[in-house]
């Protein structure tokens, strides 16, 4: 992702009954989610969706959901969450130089580059 | 079948019987001649394999050791990196793009002799159980062209099933080696978490995906296996210590060993009669065998698939945040980069790459995260521990592996979670990061192929391995 861009962008609130604090596993779990969750979340993943597509999902996305609330009512009270299979530690390589990928071959592959590096449009605002 | 199964296709090469260039030249012509019925493969870059064969035949006429796979073709899911050749994910995203690398997989098949000679077609990003969700249209499944491979490597089970090479590679995150695998009838393996580098793998959820060979015979999967598995300095989730290796055991038969068919699995939702049918005579066979077979029970799993589908979206929707128009692949305009992100993800990315990304967005997103994702990550400790507890007793565990034969395509395209549901035996070996694999275990009433799924725990390969070989000569 690109630094910055999310500064500027108003902050939204994704509870529409105006809490910002996670309610109970079983009250979450069990809200339906709404055309307005939808556009919040397509922002949130930078998808520039289209009307019908929001539409769409709206009701999908309920449907996903409730499956998977499933897992909301089982007890698991003192079960700590597992993120990975195996405990996972910090893997360092030896400090030796070795090759790394061709630069121009990289950039040859981007859609857009200059002068030896990646070329987007603004970040912040006006044209640099 | 291009002359036969890897190991009789690398023994001939070996001896010199046949050139490597004559072997690539049948598989692309039976590629060129039948493909187009199948749609297993994207890309076939004919000239880069018969150059790589020519080396081979190089190295036998010095008379060097050209590798334990010299000369075999293989098919390589189009989510592995290869250098300099198109690498698509089945995406219009990264439509045309060429990786400046290649994965670790695929230099170590080419080390051993192998010849690429395809990328297969997928579900975009590997998201999927049908092939279908491929940007550039479907597999079908070579036993029933009205009818899906399965997915997410479905070019590669076809590619094996259709008898184009007798090798591919998958990547499976909840079944996307296994399930395909089985609707096809070819072997397909799921390796521990780990024990395949991932180096060059485009990740779709990183705490899940492994590599692993789609063959038609155990023992092919068995030495491609042998290959590819293996610590990797590019990979640091790579296990440090060397695998045992699998072709020496493979017929130390199962006498010793202890089986538990899983009653949740025969159960799940949706499993067909003769799929259920199956499993118990496989469990049969094993017994027959000399193994001693009973019931286990592990109940978490009724909610692995639950637990799968936030914890897989969630880590895709960050997985997938590279694609933003930048360093690769397509760019929409946009007066921004804000905006040249969002539209370019927003034209790039197909139906159920979306819908995953804003599931798993939405599952992380703040106060949801408990709720769906922390409640997720608990009950994937839950399956962690009563596959614990299951294998105190026993060496390997007994499911099907799909709950149904191939499905017709279109049939499920339209319903994500009737899609979903395929998946819900092979999911709890990926939540665990243990081994599976599928092994034909003949056909329903219809003809169609059923597989039957063997399950062992982490770096239970070896004892995987030697129950597949029974079941494989047990199979009707």
């Amino acid at each position: 992702m690109i630094g910055g861009g999310d500064s500027r962008r108003p902050k939204l609130e994704l509870f529409r009954d105006g809490s910002d604090t996670p309610g109970t596993i079983a009250v979450v779990a069990g809200k339906r989610i709404s055309r307005a969750d939808v556009e919040h979340v397509a922002a949130l993943a930078r998808l520039a969706l289209a009307d019908d597509e929001i539409e769409r999902l709206t009701g999908e996305l309920g449907a996903i959901l409730d499956h998977a609330a499933r897992v909301a009512a089982l007890p698991t009270d003192g079960v700590p969450p597992t993120a990975h299979p195996f405990p996972l530690r910090n893997v360092l390589r030896p400090d030796e130089l070795s090759s790394t990928l061709e630069r121009d071959e990289v950039l040859a592959e981007a859609p857009a580059a200059e002068e030896g590096r990646f070329r987007v449009p603004p970040i912040l605002g006006d044209e640099p | 079948m291009s002359g036969g199964t890897a190991l009789e296709l690398a023994a001939s090469v070996r001896r010199g019987d046949r050139s490597a260039g004559a072997v690539v030249d049948e598989a692309l012509e039976a590629i060129a001649a039948r493909d187009g019925e199948v749609g297993a493969f994207l890309t076939v870059p004919g000239d880069e394999a018969r150059q790589a064969a020519g080396r081979v035949d190089e190295l036998i006429a010095q008379g060097d050791d050209p590798g334990p796979l010299a000369g075999v073709p293989v098919a390589l899911k189009d989510n592995l990196c290869t250098r300099g050749i198109p690498t698509s994910c089945a995406s219009r995203i990264l439509h045309g793009w060429r990786p400046p690398y290649s994965a670790t997989v695929v230099e170590r098949l080419a080390a051993a002799g192998a010849i690429p000679v395809g990328k297969t077609n997928l579900d975009e990003f590997a998201m999927g159980s049908s092939t279908e969700n491929s940007a550039f249209g479907p597999t079908r499944n070579p036993r029933d062209t009205t009818r899906v491979p399965g997915g997410s490597s479905g070019g590669s089970a076809a590619a094996v099933a259709a008898g184009f090479v007798s090798v591919g590679l998958g990547s499976d995150t909840g079944g996307s080696i296994r399930q395909p695998a089985s609707l096809c009838g070819v072997v397909g393996v799921k390796p521990t978490y780990g024990a395949v580098s991932r180096f060059g793998l485009v990740a779709f959820a990183s705490s899940l995906d492994q590599i692993g060979p789609l063959t038609t015979t155990v023992a092919d999967a068995a030495l491609v296996l042998d290959v590819i598995a293996g610590p990797d300095p590019a990979d640091s989730t790579s296990l440090p210590d060397a695998p045992e290796p699998l072709v020496p055991v493979l017929d130390a038969g199962v006498a010793d060993l202890r089986v538990g068919v899983v009653d949740e699995l025969v159960a799940a939702e949706g499993v067909q009669p003769d799929v259920r049918d199956a499993v118990e005579a496989a469990a049969v066979a094993l017994e027959a065998a000399g193994a001693s077979v009973d019931r286990v029970s592990v109940p978490s799993v009724e909610h692995a698939l639950s637990a799968y589908y936030l914890i897989a979206p969630a880590e895709a929707s960050s997985n997938l945040a590279r694609f933003d128009g930048v360093r690769y692949g397509l760019r929409v305009d946009g007066t921004d980069a804000a905006e040249m992100n969002a539209r370019t993800r927003d034209a790039g990315f197909g139906t159920e790459v979306k819908r995953r990304i804003m599931l798993g967005t939405y599952a992380l997103s703040a106060g949801y995260y408990d709720a769906y994702y922390g409640q997720a990550q608990r009950v994937r400790t839950l399956v962690i521990r009563e596959f614990a507890d299951a294998y105190r007793d026993h060496d390997v565990l007994l499911g099907p592996t799909s709950p149904t034969t191939a499905f017709p395509i279109g049939d499920r395209i339209d319903d994500p979670l009737a899609m979903y549901l395929s998946d819900v035996c092979t999911v709890p070996s990926n939540l665990s990061g243990h081994a599976a694999m599928s092994v034909p275990f003949g056909a329903d009433a219809e003809g169609l192929p059923i597989g039957v799924q063997v399950l062992a725990p982490a770096r239970g390969e070896p004892v995987m391995f030697r129950a597949a070989a029974i079941v494989e000569d047990a199979a009707p």
